[in-house]
């Protein structure tokens, strides 16, 4: 009897120190700080790596430019890939995992020393990589298609990199655990979690996929597997590239939230609703990497309507019903905060001097309106045939990754510099412009590539001229037009990108130190932030005019888009 | 004291806003419209890709492309076999099967084909992965090592089509290419 009272008793907490913030009221555990800190720095390390492999590849392919011979743009464009669509991103994910458990939820963070080991794996991983791509003999493209073959070196480090990651979402599951276990909150977990919990949950799946093919390609590569089959690989191989997109989807919308409520003090129009959404995104998300093989021999047409339309769009549904409840709760809380004139004053008096919060909005618009809505009639059964392929779905992908996912980490990493580092920002008046520079070249590449796309223009080619080509063939001067302009916004982004590494870096080396009493913020918190951010609950009775006129003018878009494309397609050579 | 709420309330107990549950229900019915659309175009649009694809090895494939081009090789005015860049010009029967290889780095042979003819296409790859990007009139299908697509294909306009290469394949990718003529 005695022995269960004793074990009923609360587990005593593991040592840990903690600090509160003084701004937001968070309450911060030293080793969840310091690895924050840590997959933040990498995660920018990589940005600015894969950045300027980016800006290299977009000036090569400004047909006046022409900047790299070829064997170096192909090279060039591999390490752009995996820098950015894979090490930037989660090493950033990571780091947004452990703030949305241990930070949000005022825990400790479980087993740091396990979380150092999976930063380790991940750093050697990604440096591994990078390595191998620049010995010039894995130029096989991010996605490695086989029967071309890399040097086993680079799926090694690619499968290092996996396993890591794998090991950090897993102390993030541990973490959610602990909180629990030492009742470090009430109730249910805040909906910024719940949106990472989804990330997290994508994740597993995500990495997973990635080592089930890797390791097989891999052992391939050394010689103890005979051959890998084309159309497997694809499938397998998309249920990481495709998926790990997913990750960045549930993250960047849960930074949505975070920074509305942080900043504005916005609660969700109702927590039910927004839950839901992510809780779609962990249903039927998986299906993606069907996006990938629409235009591919050996697949069924059932087996691609079914797939490919996330099994009847519910997780488009997701995304869509985020579209709207994300400026729904910026527009009730504005609306609370005073701003009630009209349909647009929550919108016109927001806090777009903030950088945090004009990255976080621009983000919002641009992955709906240009990465949202490409996305689905690119990934419409028979609308593939007439893009597949083409610069048209690097055109969708910068729109989802950069205009979207990339941009909302920015706006997180200002959010994040004053509460983690202590340090507020350094050089405000760029800060200020920053998403602004940013956000014009991320939608600039997006649109344009789209554009040089409709026309025919190949992704992934040195040289759209053909000029060694036997077959002379002469795409339409618009489509150079296209893709000048594609490199004139990629030097925007650049230099957006550009600022955002000399004002993260410099505030986090010298910006004006906040642990000293009395310390003021140059972009202040909502009052309410912390309670908007750790709690749940939901708007009442909001009004919402606003909210109703955008989403009406993105549908808009969105119907007209769609059935332009089928147009276009009813009008191609016949398949019968 | 116990009749006081709880401070938390359950979220899942909590009635829905009246504006999103409209916009849930709005968007849900898109949804269900765009899915239903593309089953619907199998049977009122004429651009779906067919289902047809056999194992083939690499080697076997790229005889019967040769022996197709041998077969149908055009002939000029003065009986001369006709090539363009040096690779044959084939022209296949009307309504006949039509083999086209991605190999590194060129589509092989070229084609003439007449207008409004529906041909039985074969598409393969002798070596890695290709993709077929039949341009201007942008159709783009990806080509396998090992898998002989088979869809039926019906030229709805005259004139020189180019094929460009779209996925990559080494080094020489940005100079692959082809070329399908379309004849009244």
């Amino acid at each position: 009897m005695t022995s269960i009272d004793h074990g009923a008793a609360p587990i005593t907490a593991v040592r840990a120190t903690f600090r509160t913030c003084r701004f937001s009221g968070l309450r911060i555990e030293s080793s969840a700080e310091a690895l924050i800190k840590a997959n933040a720095v990498a995660a920018v390390l990589f940005l600015m790596l894969g950045g300027l492999m980016g800006l290299l590849v977009a000036l090569t392919r400004w047909p006046a430019v022409q900047l790299l011979p070829a064997d170096m743009f192909y090279l060039v464009l591999t390490g752009h890939g995996a820098n950015v669509l894979l090490f930037w991103i989660i090493f950033f994910e990571i780091a947004v995992l452990y703030f949305a458990s241990a930070v949000i939820l005022g825990s400790r963070i479980a087993a740091p020393k396990m979380a150092w080991l999976a930063f380790v794996m991940m750093v050697a991983g990604a440096v591994l990589a990078n390595y191998s791509v620049l010995q010039g003999d894995s130029s096989v493209m991010f996605t490695s298609y086989p029967p071309m073959m890399a040097s086993q070196l680079f799926y090694l480090s690619l499968i290092i990199f996996a396993v890591g990651a794998l090991l950090a979402v897993a102390i993030f599951f541990a973490t959610l655990v602990v909180a629990k276990a030492e009742r470090t909150y009430n109730g249910s977990v805040p909906l910024v979690t719940f949106g990472a919990i989804t990330a997290g949950i994508i994740a597993v799946f995500t990495l997973a996929s990635g080592a089930i093919i890797l390791i097989p390609t891999w052992l391939w590569s050394i010689g103890l597997i005979s051959g890998i089959d084309t159309l497997m690989y694809k499938l397998v191989w998309w249920g990481m590239g495709h998926s790990s997109q997913q990750i960045n989807v549930s993250a960047h919308v849960a930074i949505w939230y975070a920074i509305a409520a942080v900043y504005l003090g916005a609660k969700p129009l109702s927590e039910k609703v927004s839950r839901m959404a992510f809780f779609l995104y962990i249903l039927f998300l998986q299906l993606a990497s069907a996006h990938h093989l629409l235009a591919e021999p050996g697949m069924s047409s059932t087996w691609k309507i079914v797939n490919t339309s996330y099994m009847m769009y519910l997780a488009v549904l997701g995304s869509l019903i985020h579209g709207l409840t994300v400026p729904g709760a910026i527009e009730a809380a504005q609306r609370r905060n005073g701003y009630t004139r009209g349909w647009f004053e929550w919108l016109t008096k927001a806090p777009w001097g903030n950088p945090a919060f004009s990255g976080m909005f621009m983000s919002l618009v641009m992955f709906g309106f240009i990465g949202g809505i490409s996305g689905v009639v690119l990934g419409t059964e028979q609308l593939n045939v007439l893009m597949h392929n083409t610069i048209y779905v690097p055109g969708h992908f910068h729109g989802t990754v950069v205009a979207g996912t990339t941009l909302a980490f920015m706006a997180g990493t200002y959010m994040l510099v004053p509460i983690i580092f202590q340090r507020d920002i350094l050089w405000p008046k760029l800060a200020k412009l920053q998403p602004y520079v940013f956000g014009i070249g991320a939608g600039g590449i997006s649109l344009f590539m789209m554009g040089a796309g409709t026309l025919g223009v190949p992704r992934r080619s040195w040289d759209i001229t053909l000029t060694d080509a036997a077959h002379a063939f002469e795409f339409p001067a618009a489509a150079y037009l296209m893709m000048g302009l594609n490199g004139i916004s990629a030097l925007f982004a650049a230099t957006g990108g550009v600022m955002f590494i000399l004002v993260v870096v410099g505030s986090i080396l010298a910006g004006p130190k906040l642990d000293k009493a009395g310390a003021k913020l140059i972009f202040p918190l909502h009052d309410k932030g912390r309670e908007a951010v750790t709690t749940y609950g939901s708007e009442v009775h909001p009004k919402l005019p606003g909210t109703i006129v955008l989403v009406t003018i993105f549908f808009t878009c969105f119907i007209l888009y769609y059935f332009v494309n089928w147009k276009y397609l009813s009008e191609l050579w016949l398949f019968n | 004291m116990a009749i006081t709420p709880p401070s938390n309330r359950l979220w899942w107990k909590e009635p829905i806003n009246g504006l999103e549950l409209g916009w849930v229900i709005v968007a849900f019915l898109w949804g269900l419209f765009m899915f239903f659309f593309m089953i619907a175009w199998h049977f009122i649009g004429d651009q779906n890709l067919s289902n047809v694809t056999y194992r083939v090895s690499p080697d076997v494939y790229a005889e019967k492309v040769e022996a197709f081009a041998d077969e149908f090789q055009m002939t000029d005015a003065n009986g001369e076999l006709m090539e363009e860049e040096g690779v044959p010009v084939v022209a296949p029967p009307e309504g006949g099967d039509v083999y086209l290889m991605a190999r590194l780095w060129e589509f092989w042979p070229v084609l003439e084909l007449k207008k409004d003819v529906p041909y039985r296409f074969h598409l393969s790859s002798a070596d890695w992965q290709h993709g077929f990007s039949l341009q201007p009139t942008n159709i783009n299908i990806s080509v396998h090592p090992g898998y002989e697509h088979i869809f039926t294909l019906t030229p709805t306009e005259a004139g020189v089509f180019g094929i460009v290469c779209n996925e990559f394949c080494g080094i020489g990718h940005h100079t692959m290419s082809g070329r399908i003529r379309v004849v009244e």
